[in-house]
């Protein structure tokens, strides 16, 4: 037996293992080495097990969101940059400014080091993007098997800068519903890779962050009721929600409602409507008509609504919360979905 | 213009409506044989674009829910196995057999995955040979050439772990068996565009004869339905009954050779059960006697046919042969949603039941 080989524990791992979540020196490692240089700020360096500090305001917005995406990379984002720009926008969504973020990781052992490295590293250029700083995290590991590679989730901190109400409440027979892009195309990418299905255009995901569209709206002094963004269930369910809670009718225009091409050549092979896909980086305004022209001009003036679309208006509670003109000139109900929508057989 | 928008074109479709009305002087009832077409039809508002005298049918042409519940029965049983990795098309994971269904059977730990096409379950039984890996093969003429290439390639790579269990329909059996009931009320046909992509229209003109009705085959945007309901009342108008295709795009007489030499390779036709309509001579595929031992019923027994009971308030034979209209039925959104389906055409994304909930439930709820 020539193997003297020394006993102490190694320290480096190409992949993660269940040590990196014990608390103990390997853990002190991962954190030491891919996520500290990565959020780097001055309230994470205290080290602490809270982050203090002061908070330049007395309104704030707090939210959470737990993003589990598989692939973690597709086409045009990852799970990294999206659990930034889905909290942040959230903030956005009730007018605030993304001021600050948590990021929890559970880490399935034996993701590849390199992968993470790379989640983070990503997490780290939105968050910069953002302007929001990351000031506090936490890691955990599960065994193989018992997660999908890495699962995160952020918990945001904003704050409020103008003395609107931003809520469905608020909405109004009138109101303009205006959306800050074409629709359908997160979730069409994400089906798309995941199903190995190659479309001679790539559909890339339009995970991005929405807050600084927002933040021109309230500048503008556009009278702004509600916003939503149109995540998990797509338009119609946050039309349906906001409808409901409103108590109102939100009629759209099936002609105004932007989708692209290759959006609806991939709905149209799996059998989906993309009214009802999810989005990573769209949200829905309800504007007071008369500032809805300005407002459209406002969003258009900024990078992540260049192509904002105004594709319905609210009325007085009828027949069903949210109705549909189609291109035919015939309505129909949309309805909320059951569940997932299922891809069709034929 | 592309070429959906090309098909969906509100010019093209008023046009096309407003040669209908010029053409028609009596009633007349057509069936649309697709759950696609009935989609477009009430997604559109199709019906109450057309003129009063036209009533459309809705026709069995939903592959999900025709398939026989002692078929889900098995495939549940048979996915509830642990050595079993059970590969189903998304939409047949929420149709409710006798007792269960297929996301009942993954949440109880089977092991049950989604694909989109049966040759990613042969490669799932090509990486794992300690498993039994079943692909659920259902459907009509469209789906049953990729479902037969599935089975040809296991056979030819030996893979003794695939199997196949099988539920084919062949839709020109159907058509005969619903004109040969004396309650028919159906007058013409939209034959189903796809399935004549692959199989061709020769099998039509036998039927149009001996019935008298025209058949004309259709695709499924709505300017295509309203080009396939025009045909159908000209005939009707003039008294003709002949197959017509007004989906000549994609349609072509003799099919599709490469389908059909490999559909006629695996399968061969043999009587089938139908959900609703019960037995039809000659109406489905089965696997020829080279492929026994790629079929799931070889392994695992036979689907007992017998066993299979449909719930009582459920009347989905009636509204796959087109007798009754989906908000006709007692338990429509009412004990019966696409949450909770008791009938199969409440769940596929095709099947009437699941098309009137979703665009015309609150009108007939009365909201």
């Amino acid at each position: 037996m020539n193997d003297f080989s020394c006993p102490i524990p190694k320290n480096e791992y190409d992949r993660v293992v269940l040590a990196h979540g014990g608390g103990g020196t390997l853990m002190a490692r991962l954190i030491d080495s891919i996520f500290r240089p990565a959020f780097d700020n001055p309230t994470l360096n205290q080290r602490h097990d809270s982050a203090v500090f002061n908070l330049p305001a007395t309104r704030i917005a707090f939210t959470t969101d737990s993003y589990v995406v598989r692939p973690l990379f597709f086409p045009g984002g990852d799970i990294g940059s999206m659990a930034v720009h889905g909290t942040v926008n959230d903030l956005a969504m009730s007018g605030a400014r993304p001021f600050a973020l948590s990021a929890g990781y559970i880490l399935e052992e034996g993701l590849e080091m390199s992968v993470l490295r790379r989640v983070v590293e990503s997490m780290s250029e939105a968050a910069r993007r953002c302007g929001v700083s990351i000031v506090t995290g936490d890691t955990k590991v599960v065994d193989k098997g018992k997660g999908d590679g890495v699962f995160i989730n952020t918990a945001g901190l904003g704050v409020i800068e103008h003395g609107l109400t931003i809520a469905p409440g608020e909405v109004r027979p009138g109101d303009a519903v205006i959306v800050n892009g074409d629709l359908g195309r997160h979730g069409a990418a994400i089906l798309s890779v995941r199903e190995g299905l190659e479309f001679s255009t790539p559909i890339e995901s339009d995970s991005a962050p929405v807050h600084e569209a927002v933040a021109a709206l309230f500048e503008a002094g556009v009278e702004v009721h509600c916003l939503r963004d149109l995540t998990r269930g797509g338009l119609v369910s946050a039309m349906n929600e906001i409808a409901e809670d409103a108590r109102v009718t939100v009629r759209l225009d099936e002609d105004c409602i932007p989708v692209r091409d290759e959006v609806m050549g991939a709905c149209e092979l799996m059998g989906f409507d993309p009214l009802y896909m999810a989005n990573e980086g769209r949200f829905a305004a309800f504007i007071a008509e008369k500032d809805a022209d300005r407002a459209l001009d406002v969003l258009r003036a900024c990078e992540q609504a260049r192509g904002a679309a105004r594709v319905g208006r609210v009325e007085m509670s009828a027949a069903a919360p949210v109705v549909l003109r189609g291109v035919l000139g015939v309505e129909r109900v949309l309805d909320r979905l059951s569940g997932e929508q299922l891809p069709r057989i034929c | 213009m592309n070429h959906l928008k090309q098909f969906r074109d509100p010019d093209a479709a008023q046009t096309l409506l407003a040669a209908i009305r010029r053409i028609v002087t009596r009633p007349h009832a057509v069936m649309e044989i697709c759950g696609g077409q009935t989609h477009a039809i009430l997604k559109y508002g199709l019906d109450r674009l057309l003129p009063d005298e036209i009533t459309l049918i809705h026709g069995p042409g939903c592959p999900v829910c025709v398939t026989p519940a002692s078929v889900l029965d098995k495939a549940h049983e048979i996915a509830a196995r642990p050595e079993v990795i059970f590969c189903s098309f998304g939409d047949m994971l929420r149709v409710p057999g006798t007792h269960t269904d297929l996301f009942s059977v993954k949440a109880n730990g089977g092991d049950v995955r989604v694909v989109y096409s049966p040759l990613d379950a042969v490669k799932i039984a090509r990486e794992n040979p300690s498993r039994e890996v079943i692909f659920f093969a259902i459907g009509f003429e469209t789906t049953a050439p990729a479902n037969a290439m599935a089975a040809y390639q296991a056979r030819r790579e030996k893979l003794p772990n695939f199997s196949m269990l099988v539920s084919h329909m062949r839709v020109p059996p159907a058509m005969e068996a619903l004109l040969a009931s004396p309650d028919c009320r159906v007058q013409g046909f939209l034959a189903a565009g796809h399935v004549c992509a692959v199989m061709g229209t020769e099998e039509y003109p036998p039927i149009a004869d001996r019935f008298h009705v025209p058949i004309v085959v259709t695709g499924f945007e709505p300017v295509d339905v309203l080009q396939g309901v025009y045909q159908c009342v000209k005939q009707l108008e003039e008294g003709r009954a002949e197959v017509e295709n007004a989906y000549a795009r994609v349609v072509r007489r003799g099919g599709n050779p490469a389908a059909l030499r490999i559909l006629s390779d695996v399968f061969e036709p043999s009587d089938q059960f139908w959900r609703g309509l019960g037995l039809i001579p000659a109406s489905g595929f089965r696997l020829r006697d080279e492929y026994a031992e790629y079929n799931a019923e070889t392994k695992f027994g036979a689907v007992d046919h017998a066993s299979s009971a449909e719930p009582d308030e459920c009347i989905s034979g009636l509204i796959l042969q087109g007798a009754r209209e989906p908000h006709q039925c007692s338990a429509f959104a009412k004990s019966c949603t696409p949450e909770h389906p008791l009938g199969a055409p409440m769940v596929s994304s095709e099947g009437a039941c699941a098309a009137y909930y979703r665009y015309r439930r609150l009108e007939h709820a009365g909201r």
